[in-house]
């Protein structure tokens, strides 16, 4: 196996398309299980924790680089709470946002707030960058638009971030749980709201009918959080496997996306 | 080939391909205090301090640890005898098969080092990823509150 441990993007970049099927490994929380368990045994691989530039977080970018344990401590709440519900201290000081859209799993717990806040993931390669929408990267189940030799430099945001925003996830307990449902909820002062859902779909869903008739609604009544409820319900694409049943996924997503729509009405 | 300081002490070691971390320390170190229960992140019998931070060394990608400074259980005392935590995990019966004892020794000794008084629940949140079969924790997070002189009144 060769390894290289560029310490800056050029080199990483370099390293990359000089084999464009290396293996690019971030805090190895999701490739080390493969590695265990399923007989991964790449040939070549770039390491880029040691990567300056992918380390970095500015106001509307944040580097691939960045740990849960930065986003938990960070000032994004939607991305704090999320980063705050992954495994445990030991996988959120290794485990990056990178590698959360690298492996593009259904529940990755950082994707609902990125699908609401209409993120985008910046790609690069030394043939140049390419900026892709969320629901453009993330294309299935565990399956996204990188190309060979691109690295995942990180995710950047619209304009402005909506100023209330909400997560919750729910799992068998409160630690160590990867997600049966989880959601992420927005409200900006002119009451434009947006709802997404992880781990009830292929890909992150975002519940638009019920954004669109909760947006223009200054003050829901009791009738209107139960309409929103509803129809968050009935937009879920949810399937039954190992963790739940696709029946209790489409009740859990109207009754968490309600709770948290009240968090950020309040 | 890579160069780790494991302990304070300078070492090197020759990982096959992509082993872990834990598997090198276990198995060309000599180093069999770090356990390997699940190999998947899950218990935190591995739990090492690499670089500072704390992390399952069972997911760690050994050629990935060149240049690192880590830190086991078997570095992890008061110069030859047991430390506060270890003293208070015997006395308090936190230790019963103890095959998850390193690993909590390792994560709670990382959690003093930086906030040397934890309430319950901080203790509690920072043992999230080492799971115990035998002690059911109670006895755990007493001694360690006990540590911490920070025991509910
Ligand atoms: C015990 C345990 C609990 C977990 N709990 C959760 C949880 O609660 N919620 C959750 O969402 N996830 C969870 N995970 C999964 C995992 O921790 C996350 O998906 C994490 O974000 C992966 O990041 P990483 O840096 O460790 O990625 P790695 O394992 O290093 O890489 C993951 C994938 O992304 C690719 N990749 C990484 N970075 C880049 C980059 N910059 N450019 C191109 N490709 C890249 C890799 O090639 C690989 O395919 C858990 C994992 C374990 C082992
Ligand atoms: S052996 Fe590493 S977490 Fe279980
Ligand atoms: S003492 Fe046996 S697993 Fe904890």
């Amino acid at each position: 196996m060769d390894i290289t441990l560029p310490r800056d993007l050029e080199a990483a970049l370099a390293a990359a398309a000089a084999a464009p099927d290396a293996t690019i490994l971030a805090g190895g929380t999701d490739l080390m299980v493969g590695v265990n368990y399923h007989g991964v045994r790449p040939s070549a691989v770039v390491a880029i924790r040691r990567v300056a530039e992918l380390q970095e977080w500015e106001d509307r970018f944040i580097g691939a680089g960045v740990t849960y344990r930065r986003l938990e401590a960070g000032p994004i709440p939607g991305l704090a709470q999320a980063a705050r519900t992954v495994g445990s201290p030991q996988i959120r000081s290794a485990g990056t946002i990178g590698g959360n859209l690298g492996t593009a799993s259904p529940a990755g717990d950082t994707l609902p707030f990125l699908a609401a806040v209409d993120a985008s993931v910046v790609l690069r390669s030394t043939a140049g960058e390419r900026v892709l929408r969320w629901d453009e990267f993330i294309t299935g189940p565990k399956r996204n638009a990188r190309g060979p030799g691109e690295l995942i430099i990180g995710v950047r945001f619209p304009d402005r971030l909506p100023r209330r925003q909400a997560f919750a996830k729910i799992g068998v307990r409160s630690a160590m749980v990867i997600a049966i449902a989880s959601c992420c909820v927005t409200r900006d002062e002119d009451g434009t709201t947006r709802v997404a859902l992880g781990s009830v779909g292929p890909t992150p869903i975002r519940a638009r009918r019920a954004e669109e008739m909760i947006s223009a609604e200054s003050r829901p009544t009791e009738a209107t959080l139960t309409e929103f409820s509803r129809l968050v319900a009935d937009e879920v694409r949810p399937i039954t496997d190992h963790r739940s049943t696709a029946e209790y996924r489409r009740y859990a997503s109207g009754v968490m996306a309600r709770r948290l729509l009240e968090r950020v009405l309040s | 080939m890579i160069r780790i300081t494991v302990n304070g002490v300078a070492r090197t070691a020759d990982p096959a391909g992509p082993e872990s971390l834990l598997t090198t320390l276990r198995d060309r170190l000599g180093l069999p205090g770090s356990k390997n229960a699940c190999e998947q992140g899950e218990c935190g019998s591995c739990s090492v301090i690499l670089d500072g931070e704390l992390v399952c060394s069972c997911l760690v990608m050994a050629a990935d640890a060149d240049g690192s400074e880590v830190r086991t259980i078997e570095g992890i005392d008061d110069h030859g005898t047991l430390n506060a935590i270890q003293e208070a995990m015997v006395g308090a019966g936190g230790v019963q098969c103890g095959f998850c004892t390193p690993g909590i020794v390792v994560a709670a000794t990382h959690l003093f080092e930086a906030n040397p008084h934890p309430t319950e629940g901080e203790i509690r949140e920072a043992l999230a990823g080492n799971i115990c079969r035998c002690t059911g924790y109670g006895a755990i997070v007493r001694a360690l509150t006990a540590v911490a002189g920070t025991e509910a009144s």
